[in-house]
């Protein structure tokens, strides 16, 4: 639907009460797959990780990774989920070339964790209970390539190739109970909801939570019903958005489309639609049909999972701090305003600034470098900050520098970006470009006589009173040192020439 | 008598990718239907609470250490396919985007 | 030394093991035969000399070695629903016609460290879907005592192999009674171990909780010795039982009747019966009787329903199992005019691959588990199942063993039955509830009918885990015989050559 076809979103806010569902698969980060010893590794050569039972040849037989159903039930508790004293695993069955048995193995009526809760805070600061219905494990499918027709698009490929290396890796899907009363946060709460799931299982180390590598997955359920109506509308849902941007971006698509169908009197096809962030809209996919019809089935290759309280505690006493606590710690420790904490929160750079103030710098000089320049060259080469070549023991060596008086603002940026291009630590890169200030008093003081030589009255105005006349003379031994040199100090020594 | 009839055949046979003719379809429908409606005792077989039995020999919490196993080469992998390219299994497009 | 093929394979290991005779003699010996005899019977899809003989070689130099383990240099047959590196496997369907398998079943390579040569691969229903081997997509094989009758099935290349002396022994797999159901209608000896006693590991799933791979032989002691060689606990196999239910060889040798408690199951001494067979059974009782064995009637009230538990539960889980028959990964592909998408190549495939009964039991399963039908049909089997292993338990609390007639008639003609699946399904009346239970049970020869002069069998079956009761008896019922015939039955088949 064309974008002016869209209802205005506020519009679509005030008709209709919005519901949401999220589905979020989380590829755990086990050495190897969920029912198999195959490497569980990211971009080898096609098919090379791979063995009879992951690509399913005739007679192979499953084999539980003891690793994965343990972190499967690190993430359950950490969701405030009930462990299963009887997990069982079954098999949903469909046809896909992707799914190298016809059927994923998966979890039915008998998931390892269920009836979960967490606590959610937008980016306003509002915060949202979301009620998680269950998390089961289950494995992921191969990777499909289109060749020929529009450019791996998969309408009017010739043909499709498929790579068995994913088919088999372990995944958890959390899913989560019907999310009511976000109104017209829904998108941000579906975004920070998604965060805070990768926050968890990276905080956690189940998973490496890579969204652009897929670590992190989410299927977006919505539905509209008339304000005041009691019975749920028809729900879509929108599959694999795998940024956060594209998670409220798609989830307001949907209030946005469906709101102008409804208006016109028209119905909601229940189906799974397709985002594309390309368009920033979603296309339709398969009609909800008897097509979905899995057949689910205890998986008869597979004996139950029946975790003991002891093997539960252990694991729950091993889970690192719950990230809302975390938060609430470290805005205090480093005694950031609400705003300057939120705006740290949202550009997900706790990691990096609790890293960097480890590395000896001060939480305000830490967050001012990320949220600042840094963010703003991520921004410039639209990268994500975490794809950029800095770390935060970087970081907090250009702010020791500084403090050291050896760099000022304009010399540590020329640093930053010198490491950025790869060219070292902070030290290495000041010693390469030679951007150290000049320290030797003697070279500033013969800089400064220079500049007064040329502009007499200034000692004159300075005597009067006029301070600031200093100002032309710094200028001009600032520019003499190429910038080089503390300003500061050679505004100290101008002033003592008055004298 | 049964609820077999010659749609849900095709319906089934759909399901299960099978492709089938309508004289096939005929034919499964009343074979499925004799078959099921014997299958169809064990509901009376069944009284008050039963538990469904699903492994024969009750086990449970039979795991593998998570250690990586060697793979099958690449041409291995693709020694069986009936058709491959660059690595991969290659078969016919795909229409249905999901 | 043709009389070499008519010896038990516990006779070969004693001369293999004296050097009175080589493995490649021995081995050569029953290549002559199978390559004279095979165009008779139809008992082997593939015959593999060349890499026997090398096996019989490493067999013969191991033995001069003096590494002589149970069967050192016997050659086997093996059922090809196994997987095997180095001969095709096609579990007797077209979709696989030509796949040789990127790996070895457990079995397989069990076979291979103990230095069994193996001699090649046996006829089978397709997917061992059948009691005749009609179902077969290579023709069926031929009952050795009546070339126009079946030799069972589903493993009637097996049985057929062995009957025949085409082999000494050979692998079978039982599901609803394809090791036992030929064992009997040929006058050989077949055993169905508990389930999870053996690997299921490479063999070819038709219903993964009922299946279990077994011996096939012509004396009760030929199986222990195999079963010896193939039971224990594999990591592949999930099901597979972590501990050893102990040497069967030995039981065999222990078997003592004082004091034996048998049962008889009243609801399989009705009617339904051919009369021979019936004779048959009712003198094995009296055989026992008059060894001083007591014989108790048990009550399983449940048995009536096993056969309509076990065509839900089977073809459900079949219809899951054989969905990776796809033409992505292995074996055929059919593809349809025009440039038809993966779908109808899919479809197209499986239509031309799979033959009418497998394609009835995969709608059948697909329909058992399909929405809606699950609870009535799949769901209340499983309940069956319970109510039959209860059964069993009440029983086994009366008697160490229960026995039945392995079938209800003798070797029925080629296309008697082929056209009549229910009457096909009666066959395995008396063996399925052993599979439903998961408990063993063996069939051993109690004599011919009267009125067709063709074997018959009797069943053991013991409780879970007690497989060396049932080869105890069953040693005690084959002892009563060879004294009554003077050798095994066996040896009363007609000459292959004259036939
Ligand atoms: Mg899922
Ligand atoms: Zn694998």
């Amino acid at each position: 639907m064309a974008k002016d076809e869209l209802m205005p979103y506020e519009k679509a806010i005030e008709q209709f009460e919005v519901v949401i569902g999220l589905e979020v698969h989380v590829e755990l980060n086990t050495k190897t797959k969920m029912f198999c010893g195959c490497a569980n590794v990211f971009g080898s050569e096609p098919n090379t990780n791979v063995c009879p039972i992951c690509i399913g040849l005739p007679g192979s037989l499953p084999a539980v990774n003891k690793k994965a159903v343990e972190s499967s039930i690190a993430i359950g508790l950490a969701l405030g989920c009930k462990i299963a004293p009887t997990g069982r695993f079954a098999r949903k069955n469909y046809f896909y070339p992707d799914l190298a048995k016809n059927f994923q193995t998966s979890q039915y009526d008998e998931p390892i964790a269920f009836d979960g809760k967490l606590e959610v805070e937008i980016p306003t600061g509002e915060k949202f209970e979301v009620l998680i219905e269950r998390a089961h494990m289950e494995e992921d499918a191969g990777k499909l390539t289109h060749v020929g027709g529009a450019t791996g698009r998969i309408q009017g490929a010739e043909y499709s190739l498929v790579d068995y290396n994913r088919a088999g890796v372990p995944l958890v899907e959390i899913v989560t109970k019907p999310i009511f009363g976000a109104g017209d946060k829904a998108p941000e709460l579906a975004a920070a909801y998604v965060r805070l799931i990768r926050e968890m299982v990276k905080s956690m180390d189940v998973s490496d939570a890579k969204m652009e590598r897929g670590n992190v997955r989410c299927d977006a359920n919505v539905s509209l019903r008339p304000k005041g109506q009691e019975k749920l509308g028809t729900r879509t849902e929108t599959k694999n958005v795998n940024s956060l941007r594209s998670v409220e971006a798609a989830v307001r698509y949907e209030i946005q489309r469906q709101a102008a169908i409804l208006a016109k009197g028209g119905t909601i096809t229940q189906e799974t639609r397709h985002w594309h962030e390309d368009r920033g809209n979603t296309s339709s996919g398969r009609p909800k049909s008897d097509a979905d019809d899995y057949r689910y089935f205890p998986e008869p290759d597979l004996v139950p999972v029946q975790p003991s309280s002891e093997l539960i505690e252990s694991i729950r006493s091993a889970l690192p701090e719950n990230p809302a606590l975390r938060r609430k710690r470290l805005q205090s420790e480093w005694g950031f305003s609400e705003l300057e904490f939120r705006d740290v929160v949202n550009s997900d750079l706790l990691d990096q600034i609790e890293e960097t103030v480890k590395a000896g710098a001060s939480a305000q000089s830490a967050r001012k470098w990320w949220t600042g320049e840094i963010a703003r060259v991520a921004n410039s080469e639209n990268k994500e900050i975490s794809g950029l070549a800095v770390t935060p023991q970087d970081v907090a060596g250009i702010q020791k520098l500084i403090d050291a008086g050896k760099l000022n603002d304009r010399l540590a940026r020329d640093v930053l970006a010198g490491v950025l291009a790869g060219e070292g630590t902070p030290e290495e890169v000041v010693a390469k470009r030679g951007l150290e200030v000049v320290t030797d008093e003697g070279a500033l003081i013969a800089a400064i006589d220079q500049a007064l030589a040329k502009q007499p009255d200034v000692l004159e105005k300075i005597r009067e009173g006029k301070v600031q006349a200093a100002g032309a003379v710094i200028g001009a031994v600032m520019q003499a040192m190429k910038g080089q040199a503390d300003a500061a100090r050679v505004r100290e020594l101008i002033l003592e020439r008055a004298k | 008598m049964s609820e077999i009839t010659p749609d849900l055949v095709r319906h089934l046979a759909g399901l299960a990718r099978i492709l089938v003719t309508d004289q096939e379809v005929e034919k499964l429908a009343g074979e499925l239907s004799l078959i099921v409606d014997s299958v169809a005792t064990v509901n009376e077989a069944v009284k008050g609470d039963v538990p469904a039995t699903s492994h024969p020999i009750p086990m449970a919490n039979v795991f593998r250490e998570d250690v990586v196993q060697p793979s099958l080469s690449q041409q291995q992998a693709l020694s069986g396919a009936p058709d491959s390219a660059e690595g991969r299994f290659r078969v016919a497009a795909i229409l249905d985007e999901d | 030394m043709s009389e070499l093929v008519h010896k038990s394979a516990a006779e070969l290991a004693g001369l293999l093991a004296k050097k009175e005779v080589s493995s490649v003699e021995v081995t050569t010996a029953f290549f002559d035969r199978s390559e004279k005899f095979n165009s008779k019977l139809n008992s082997y899809l593939y015959l593999n000399r060349d890499n026997a003989l090398a096996a019989a070689k490493s067999a013969d130099q191991a033995i001069a070695e003096g590494k002589i383990g149970l069967l050192t240099g016997v050659p086997i047959a093996v059922k090809d629903n196994l997987t095997t590196t180095d001969a095709p496997t096609t579990s007797g369907s077209k979709v696989l016609e030509g796949w040789v398998p990127q790996y070895d079943a457990t079995v397989v390579r069990k076979l291979r460290e103990a230095k069994l040569p193996i001699l090649g691969k046996t006829n089978l229903d397709e997917f061992a879907m059948g009691s005749s081997t009609e179902y077969s997509a290579f023709g069926p094989s031929r009952n050795p005592w009546d070339l126009d009758r079946i030799p069972g099935g589903s493993g009637g290349g097996s049985s057929s192999a062995v009957a025949g002396f085409l082999a000494p022994i050979a692998i079978g797999s039982d599901t609803g009674g394809s090791i036992r159901f030929p064992a009997a209608v040929t006058g050989s000896v077949g055993a169905k171990p508990t389930y999870g006693a053996v690997s299921r590991y490479g063999l070819i799933a038709l219903a993964s909780s009922l299946d279990q791979i077994g011996p096939v032989a012509n004396t009760v002691m030929d199986c222990a010795l195999l079963q010896d060689v193939i039971a224990g606990h594999d990591p592949h196999d999930s099901t597979s039982i972590p501990t050893s239910l102990g040497s069967m060889t030995e039981a065999v040798k222990t078997a003592d009747p004082k004091g034996l408690r048998v049962g008889v199951v009243k609801q399989l001494s009705k009617d339904g019966f051919q009369p021979g067979v019936k004779a048959a059974f009712e003198d094995t009782i009296a055989k026992l009787v008059g060894q001083g064995a007591e014989i108790v009637e048990v009550d399983c009230p449940s048995f009536e329903y096993a056969i309509a538990a076990y065509y839900l539960i089977l073809p459900a889980e079949a219809s899951s199992n054989l969905a990776k028959f796809d033409s992505v990964r292995f074996g055929l592909r059919v593809t349809p005019e025009g440039n038809p998408t993966i779908e109808r190549v899919m479809a197209a495939t499986r239509e031309a691959g799979f033959g009418p009964e497998v394609k009835r039991r995969i709608i059948l399963g697909t329909y058992a588990l399909s929405s809606g039908y699950y609870d009535a049909y799949y769901g209340s089997a499983q309940k069956v199942r319970t109510l039959i292993q209860r059964d069993l338990q009440a029983a086994f609390e009366k008697v160490d063993v229960i026995i039945t007639p392995t079938a209800p008639t003798t070797a029925f003609k080629i296309g008697e039955k082929v056209d009549d699946p229910l009457a096909m399904y009666l066959n395995d009346i008396a063996t399925i509830p052993a599979n439903l239970a998961g408990i063993p049970g063996m069939s051993v020869p109690n004599g011919l009918a009267s009125e067709d002069s063709l074997p018959s069998g009797v069943q053991i079956l013991a409780p879970a885990m007690k497989d060396s009761q049932m080869y105890r008896v069953g040693a005690i019922i084959e002892q009563l015989y060879v004294a009554q015939w003077g050798s095994s039955l066996i040896h009363k088949a007609p000459k292959l050559e004259v036939l």
